[in-house]
């Protein structure tokens, strides 16, 4: 589980964040949703311990993302915005680099890697290089090795950006794979279908706030429009009025 | 410290699958030494040729002067008959075809037996300087002869031919052999640091600048991971690409030296096996401050081709003291021990040169390099702790 109270962050005079609070539950994908500049990325690099928070705090689990970042970076694992593969190593190879990272026993990391392998269906260039791969098979394999070291909870940052119809697909199948298996999938994007097509939760952004936090259902009815795109407009417009 | 051994193992594997940065930096520390050696080969065959060989001297009028050729035979010059006329003469030296003619007029013995001073022409070229050696050996001949006949009509007179020379120079060369030939490879010692920091140059911009770049910093940074692991394991790795690249250099002087006849010249450079192996040792150190220098710098950088940019200059830096002393020609004393790249060549010199080794200036080289090595390290430790890092 995310626990986000009151976060603020400032870039120079960039008030990136301003007080922004929500919770993203376990075996629930909570989508953050908001245009480009809304505070998305910051708020992930701020959960995945990258960035501090200049004012309130965040949990993974319990785990401050301050005062036991360490904790709290072994609780969960990040998708982000570029898959950042190493291009000389296979895909297997970079995913069983992170397992060891994370400090997993010798004889579990081949175990490990071949159980991510055969989960994400990456078996065909398992054993190639990663310099050749397509968009949608770099996100897979970087989707993998986020996933080594079992955390409870996932962060993924505009994952089918730029992938086409069938690798959205998959990705998506993937997605609620994890979803099942009872982790907590927070899930950053702007394009509104994306979210409504997968999300329990909505958090809509704008200007580093939350415009409004519901299920799908509940900001339909909030917003009076029964049309997703509308209430995704109607609920920027709450946001501008403050 | 287990992150530390898999990042480690990770940059050297990854890096190890760059061949063509590979095959660049192998090439360039590999090959300059024996191109150096060829080089310098070339030099010393050619002024050692000059000495003993036959210098063949095309002379027009030969039989004018029968007693000046045979002093010129027994100088090593073998005469041979020259081109047709003066006309030809200048011709043939212009379009390079003789390096030089001499020319002895028909008047040559009447003058002579006349006391005129007895007029001889040398048709030369100096804006050719391949025949230079031929030249001044002729003209030394020449100016031998002349003194010889000066000495010979003074004696015939009753007087000491010593009234013409007042002055007796003689230079007395004080260098030893091996000192002569330190002057030659003191430069060594800056190759060779240049092959251990250019070694490990690509891994030190890979691993932060191209990292950054890929966009594959981030995810490594939310990994359960303590940061000093991540980046000492990154200067490791860069420091075993150096040592490999300076054993290689090493390696390529050691059979490169054996190929310049530097005996010939007097130089008896020691660069044997084991001083070889003592080389690498007394270099160590210095791959702690290069590869944390080249990844402190990179570290600073956004782009593959910004760090490039950058440690084209920072490869400099550490080879800069080595390149002064070199012109200063400066002794080691006790005070250049604590500057590192400089301590380490005024030892190497001493060294090749076989004169005994201040054990004490070793040590305080090694420590004060190793320190240096630390506080860079440490800085890149700061700086991976930064969040601006990602920038």
């Amino acid at each position: 589980m995310i626990r986000v109270e009151g976060i603020h962050k400032s870039f120079g005079k960039v008030h990136a964040v301003r007080g922004l609070s929500f919770d993203a539950l376990d075996g629930r994908i909570t989508g953050l949703l908001g245009p480009n500049g809304a505070g998305k990325s910051t708020t992930l690099r701020i959960l995945c311990t990258l960035l501090r928070p200049d004012e309130g705090t965040a949990s993974i689990d319990g785990a401050d993302v301050v005062a036991d970042s360490h904790g709290a970076r072994r609780r969960i694992g990040s998708l982000p915005h570029d898959s950042g593969l190493y291009p000389r190593l296979t895909a297997r190879e970079n995913i069983a680099y992170y397992a060891r990272l994370c400090g997993l026993d010798k004889g579990l990391i081949e175990d490990r890697v071949d159980g991510i392998v055969k989960t994400l269906e990456i078996g065909d260039f398992a054993d190639r290089r990663a310099k050749g791969f397509s968009h949608g098979q770099r996100t897979k394999v970087a989707l993998g090795r986020a996933l080594v070291h079992d955390p409870g909870n996932l962060l993924l940052d505009e994952p089918t950006a730029g992938l086409d119809v069938i690798a959205t697909r998959s990705l998506r199948e993937l997605i609620l794979k994890l979803k099942d298996e009872g982790r907590c999938v927070l899930f950053s994007s702007h394009v509104m279908q994306e979210v409504a097509a997968l999300c329990d939760d909505i958090c809509i952004m704008a200007a580093g706030r939350i415009a409004i936090h519901d299920s799908v259902d509940g900001i339909r009815q909030r917003t009076g429009c029964d049309d997703l795109e509308e209430a995704f407009l109607a609920a920027l417009a709450l946001v501008e009025d403050d | 410290m287990g992150a530390f051994f898999h990042v480690f193992r990770k940059e050297v594997v990854d890096n190890f699958r760059d061949r063509r940065s590979l095959l660049t930096a192998v090439a360039m520390v590999a090959m300059f030494p024996l191109l150096m050696a060829s080089l310098i080969g070339f030099q010393i065959d050619r002024s050692f040729d000059t000495e003993t060989d036959l210098v063949s001297l095309p002379v027009i009028g030969a039989g004018h002067a029968p007693n000046l050729m045979r002093y010129l035979e027994s100088r090593h010059i073998d005469i041979v008959a020259g081109p047709g006329d003066t006309d030809a003469a200048m011709a043939a030296v212009e379009a390079g075809d003789l390096d030089v003619v001499l020319r002895v007029p028909e008047n040559f013995g009447e003058q002579l037996a006349d006391m005129i001073p007895a007029k001889v022409e040398l048709y030369l070229d100096q804006a050719n300087t391949a025949g230079d050696a031929d030249v001044g050996r002729v003209l030394d001949a020449l100016y031998a002869y002349n003194q010889t006949l000066a000495n010979i009509r003074i004696s015939a007179r009753g007087v000491n031919p010593n009234l013409l020379r007042p002055l007796n120079i003689d230079t007395i060369d004080v260098s030893t052999p091996s000192g002569r030939a330190a002057i030659l490879l003191g430069m060594m010692s800056y190759f060779l640091l240049f092959s251990l920091l250019m070694g490990g140059m690509y891994l030190a911009i890979d691993a932060t600048a191209g990292e950054r770049e890929r966009g594959s910093l981030e995810p490594l940074l939310s990994l359960p991971v303590t940061r000093s692991h991540l980046i000492l394991g990154k200067i490791a790795a860069c420091g075993v690409f150096m040592a490999v690249s300076l054993l290689l250099s090493l390696l390529s002087w050691f059979v490169a030296l054996r190929f310049i006849p530097l005996a010939q010249i007097g130089m008896t450079p020691n660069f044997s096996l084991p001083v070889v192996f003592a080389a690498f040792l007394l270099l160590c150190p210095m791959l702690f401050i290069g590869a944390s220098l080249m990844t402190l710098v990179s570290s600073f950088t956004k782009t593959y081709k910004e760090a490039q940019t950058w440690l084209s200059f920072v490869i400099l830096a550490p080879t800069m003291p080595i390149l002064i002393v070199s012109f200063l020609n400066l002794r080691p004393r006790l005070e250049f021990m604590f500057i590192p790249s400089l301590s380490q060549h005024l030892i190497l010199v001493d060294m090749i040169s076989n004169e005994p080794v201040n054990l004490l200036h070793a040590a305080i080289s090694a420590a004060s390099t190793l320190a240096l090595g630390a506080i860079l390290a440490w800085a890149c430790v700061r700086i991976y702790r930064r969040e601006a890092l990602l920038g």
